[in-house]
C-alpha cells in the first residue's frame, strides 16, 4: 500500500552439501562440539541430517548434534538458509573433511 | 571472553569440580570462563557457601553466571550463594537442572557462541536424564 512497500526483499540465499563423516569415532562429543561452535558463528539457519530424508535437526543445537549419535561413514546432509548460508555450508563440509582438526 | 555467559561447576568431591572444569575447557575451550568449587570447610566430601561465592565472583560476567551442581547440598548451597550476591549481580546468576558433566559441556559450548543465561541454561538442561 505504501509507496515504499515494493522494494525488493534481499533474496534468501539457500546452500545443500553433503559430506561423508570420516572421523573413526563418528559425530562424538568432540566433534560434535567443534560442529556446533563453527555453526553458531554463522548467522544462516542450519539444519544437518543423516539421512536424506531427515530427520533434520538444528546444527546449532549442541544437544541434538550429539543425541544424533551419527557412526563413522554417514553422510552427513546439511541446509542452510540466509545471507550467508553458502559459506556456512562450506565451512562445516570443510571442518568434517578435516577430520575436526583443533583451533588454530 | 566477559562478553560470553561464564560458568561455575560446583560438587561435593574438589576432583569432581576440577576434573568436569577441565573437560569443558579441553572439549570447548576458553572462551567461556569456567570455576570450579568442592568440598567442605574441613576438607571433608561437601560444598561450601563462601567457596561458591567466591568462584561466582572469581568468573562474574555481565552476561550472567549459570551454576551446575551435583547434588542436594551443592544445590541449596547454591541457592544460599546466590542470595548473599549484590543484588544487581542475584537476577543474573542461575542454577542448572541437569548432570554435572555433561550440562557443563552443553552449557559451555551454548555460552561460547554469545548466547544469553535463560538458552545457557535451556539447553544445560535439554539434558535431562530419559
Amino acid at each position: 500500500m505504501s509507496a515504499y512497500s515494493d522494494s525488493a526483499p534481499v533474496p534468501l540465499s539457500r546452500a545443500t552439501a553433503n559430506v561423508v563423516l570420516r572421523h573413526e569415532a563418528g559425530l562424538h562429543a568432540r566433534p560434535a562440539v567443534k560442529l556446533t561452535k563453527l555453526a553458531k558463528k554463522f548467522a544462516a539457519k542450519i539444519a544437518l541430517a543423516t539421512s536424506e530424508g531427515g530427520p533434520w535437526i538444528d546444527a546449532k543445537s549442541i544437544v541434538k548434534v550429539m543425541a544424533a549419535k551419527a557412526p563413522r561413514d554417514t553422510l552427513l546432509h546439511f541446509r542452510a538458509e540466509g545471507a550467508d548460508a553458502s559459506a556456512a555450508v562450506e565451512a562445516l563440509v570443510a571442518l568434517v573433511e578435516q577430520d575436526f582438526p583443533d583451533d588454530g | 571472553m566477559s562478553d560470553n555467559v561464564s560458568l561455575v561447576i560446583v560438587s561435593h568431591s574438589p576432583d569432581v569440580a576440577r576434573g568436569a572444569a577441565d573437560m569443558v575447557r579441553q572439549m570447548v575451550g576458553d572462551e567461556v570462563k569456567v570455576a570450579h568449587c568442592g568440598g567442605a570447610p574441613d576438607g571433608r566430601l561437601g560444598t561450601d557457601v563462601q567457596k561458591i561465592l567466591d568462584a561466582i565472583n572469581e568468573v562474574w560476567s555481565p552476561r550472567g553466571v549459570a551454576i551446575l551442581v551435583d547434588l542436594g547440598g551443592a544445590e541449596t548451597n547454591s541457592e544460599m550463594a546466590i542470595e548473599l550476591l549484590p543484588q544487581d549481580r542475584r537476577a543474573r546468576v542461575v542454577l542448572c537442572n541437569s548432570p554435572i558433566v555433561e550440562g557443563a559441556i552443553m552449557a559451555a559450548t551454548e555460552a561460547a557462541g554469545g548466547s544469553s543465561l535463560a538458552d545457557v541454561r535451556a539447553t544445560a538442561e535439554e539434558l535431562s536424564p530419559r
